[in-house]
């Protein structure tokens, strides 16, 4: 949370998806998808049910392997990744069904988000103190920023079980922020909530963008949100890419609103 | 009025992450360290210390050790027994093999034994899970029973196939052995247990804890997260092997003196398993309460029927433990899977309140 920029600047391209297909057996899930997530801005993928969305999130974050096509990340080809590869270069995301830890406390799941960056070994783990201690608070200072943030001070303590859906999701976005992510991918982070749960979120989201310059890939089937929020829109039906460019320019392409609307005469 | 924290401030992270944050809980801890530590030695009798409170101890350890696999990292075992006798074997065999080793190393190192046990044991974990992973570990269960039942080596070649206790001393005051009194046997066991608990604290409420309740919890998550499940499964099966071990080392060594391989059978596991799941799972307290409990019910059985003038059969009693044994484990798992700790815990809220409703 230390790298807050003033102004949104979107650079070269961070995430490039080339020609990515992907099949479970007889189904198609992908098929040869390419698009560019440029450093800096605000990625939306959208499309109807089933149009392979989730399954491109999982496949950038290394969750499914790809049958054809490459993933390069900063420049860099990868092959195939395990998640927490994924997670330790940098990519966070949350989920579409919420995913956090139940038995925890909201803090404890966000302390979860900074595993990655916590070295101190089993020995001073075991005695809780020195080394150990220091590093547990510093990283609590971390989080702390990021319940701030987030406006969640008060359900600190309270186990994740026991919060209102919108609340939980938004946990499972500081768990995800807590990370300190360049690539911050969200699968429907407004999925299911009221009006003004989805305000708070798109606030979060673009407050995140700014203040923290994290690039940020999501899913959204709520078009008003995603038009609103987003730099670039990339359109998928039934795994293939129909449309890729600004909210307005998808808008107005008539592949999109077949898809979306069925044609004519149908 | 009097268990409530107002006035007591917390100004940094530090006061805020102590295990006994409100300064009431402290000077309890304090008063019951001294009570078990110098009381209860200066009064309590023999046969109080050694069939109830040494007892107590050694389960209080092993369900320290299956809380950390199946409470914290939510694999289910039932290889509990055997991780017990493996401890139990290889502090024998060590004790034996090195005479000038201290009985303090034996313990650990038969720990360490077990642990890496534990750990052959759990690869299977990062495959399956819930019920097949409860059935391999019954594998290790009976694989390891047999194998200390079937080989003379590890019983040191002895026709009677049982292993008894060499005399060891601490600081000069035997431990273990005939020369062993009650007394020093009982201080030496809560020593123990003390250090553990405080180190199982530890590592469950740090980063360690919180990966394996991350994979608990929800392990694809836990993996996007960055936890490395097999690592964290593993970390999980070689620590609470250890403490099986070590249970199983003092359990043949302190509590018993000469142990058979048959009293680490599966009953064992089921015994440790109910303690934790009465006590709480996923909770370090709640392994001492459901030792406590399962411990005392027999002796309660025994002789509060016969106190108020209704005595009941030997048979009798051993019906009844199984029935309530039975009827609280269905009560606990419905009601209040978070068992004993989790009633301590609202009764502990409710005192704060105490006498206003709310």
């Amino acid at each position: 949370m230390t790298r807050a920029t003033a102004s949104r600047q979107i650079g070269d391209t961070l995430l490039k998806v080339d020609g990515v297909s992907l099949g479970f057996g007889g189904v198609k899930a992908l098929t040869d998808v390419s698009f560019d997530v440029r450093k800096g801005e605000i990625r939306a993928i959208i499309g109807p049910n089933g149009a392979g969305k989730s399954s491109m999130l999982n496949c950038i974050n290394g969750f499914y392997h790809p049958s054809h096509g490459s993933i390069s990340y900063k420049g860099i080809v990868r092959g195939a990744m395990r998640p927490h590869e994924a997670a330790k270069n940098g990519i966070a995301r949350t989920f579409q069904n919420i995913a956090l830890f139940k038995g925890m406390s909201t803090l404890d799941n966000i302390m979860t988000g900074r595993l990655l960056k916590m070295k101190r070994g089993f020995f001073w783990q075991c005695l809780h103190w020195g080394p150990a201690r220091a590093e547990e608070i510093e990283h609590r200072e971390v989080v702390e920023r990021v319940i701030d943030f987030l406006e969640i001070q008060a359900i600190r303590k309270t186990p994740v079980g026991r919060l209102p859906y919108g609340l939980q999701k938004r946990v499972e976005l500081g768990r995800a922020l807590a990370a300190e992510p360049e690539l911050l991918l969200l699968d429907e982070p407004m999925a299911g909530m009221n009006l003004e749960e989805k305000e708070d979120m798109c606030r979060f989201i673009l407050d995140v963008n700014e203040q923290f310059g994290t690039t940020i890939a999501l899913i959204e089937h709520d078009m008003g949100v995603v038009m609103d929020i987003s730099d670039r829109v990339v359109v998928l039906e039934y795994g293939r890419k129909i449309a890729d460019g600004t909210p307005d320019a998808v808008k107005s392409d008539p592949k999109v609103i077949e898809a979306y609307l069925g044609t004519g005469h149908a | 009025m009097i268990y409530r924290e107002a006035g007591q401030f917390k100004t940094s992270y530090a006061a805020d992450q102590a295990i006994f944050p409100i300064l009431q809980d402290r000077i309890a801890l304090a008063i019951l360290l001294a009570v078990a530590f110098v009381a209860v030695p200066l009064m309590a009798s023999d046969y109080f210390l050694s069939t109830i409170l040494i007892p107590f101890l050694v389960f209080a350890v092993a369900a320290i050790g299956l809380n950390i696999l199946t409470g914290y990292c939510g694999q289910l075992s039932l290889g509990t027994g055997g991780f017990m006798a493996c401890g139990a074997y290889a502090a024998y065999k060590l004790a034996t093999g090195f005479p000038e080793l201290n009985i303090v190393l034996v313990f650990l190192l038969s720990g360490g034994v077990t642990a890496l046990v534990g750990v052959a044991f759990g690869v299977p974990s990062l495959r399956i899970k819930g019920f097949y992973l409860a059935v391999a570990t019954l594998a290790a269960q009976f694989f390891l029973i047999w194998l200390f039942t079937k080989v003379p080596w590890f019983v040191n070649y002895s026709a009677s196939g049982v292993i008894s206790a060499p005399p060891r001393a601490v600081f000069g005051w035997f431990v273990t052995g005939i020369e062993a009194t009650p007394q020093a046997k009982y201080v030496f066991c809560l020593g123990f247990v003390a250090v553990l608990a405080l180190v199982a604290k530890n590592l469950v409420r740090g980063r360690i804890g919180r990966a394996w309740m991350a994979i608990r919890d929800m392990d694809i998550a836990a993996e996007i997260i960055g936890i490395r499940p097999l690592h964290t499964k593993l970390l999980a099966f070689a620590v609470s092997s250890f403490y099986c071990g070590v249970a199983g080392a003092l359990w043949a060594f302190i509590y018993t003196s000469s142990v058979e391989a048959l009293a680490f059978d599966i009953n064992r596991s089921f015994q440790i398993l109910f303690m934790i799941i009465i006590g709480g799972l996923g909770s370090i307290l709640g392994s001492f309460l459901g030792a406590a409990f399962i411990v005392m019910l027999p002796i309660f059985l025994n002789s509060v029927p016969t106190a108020m003038g209704v005595p009941l059969s030997t048979s009798m009693i051993a019906h009844m433990e199984f029935m309530i044994f039975g009827g609280l484990i269905v009560f606990f798992l419905i009601v209040e899977p978070h068992g004993l700790a989790r009633l301590w815990q609202i009764g502990k809220e409710k005192l704060r309140l105490w006498p206003f409703p709310h």
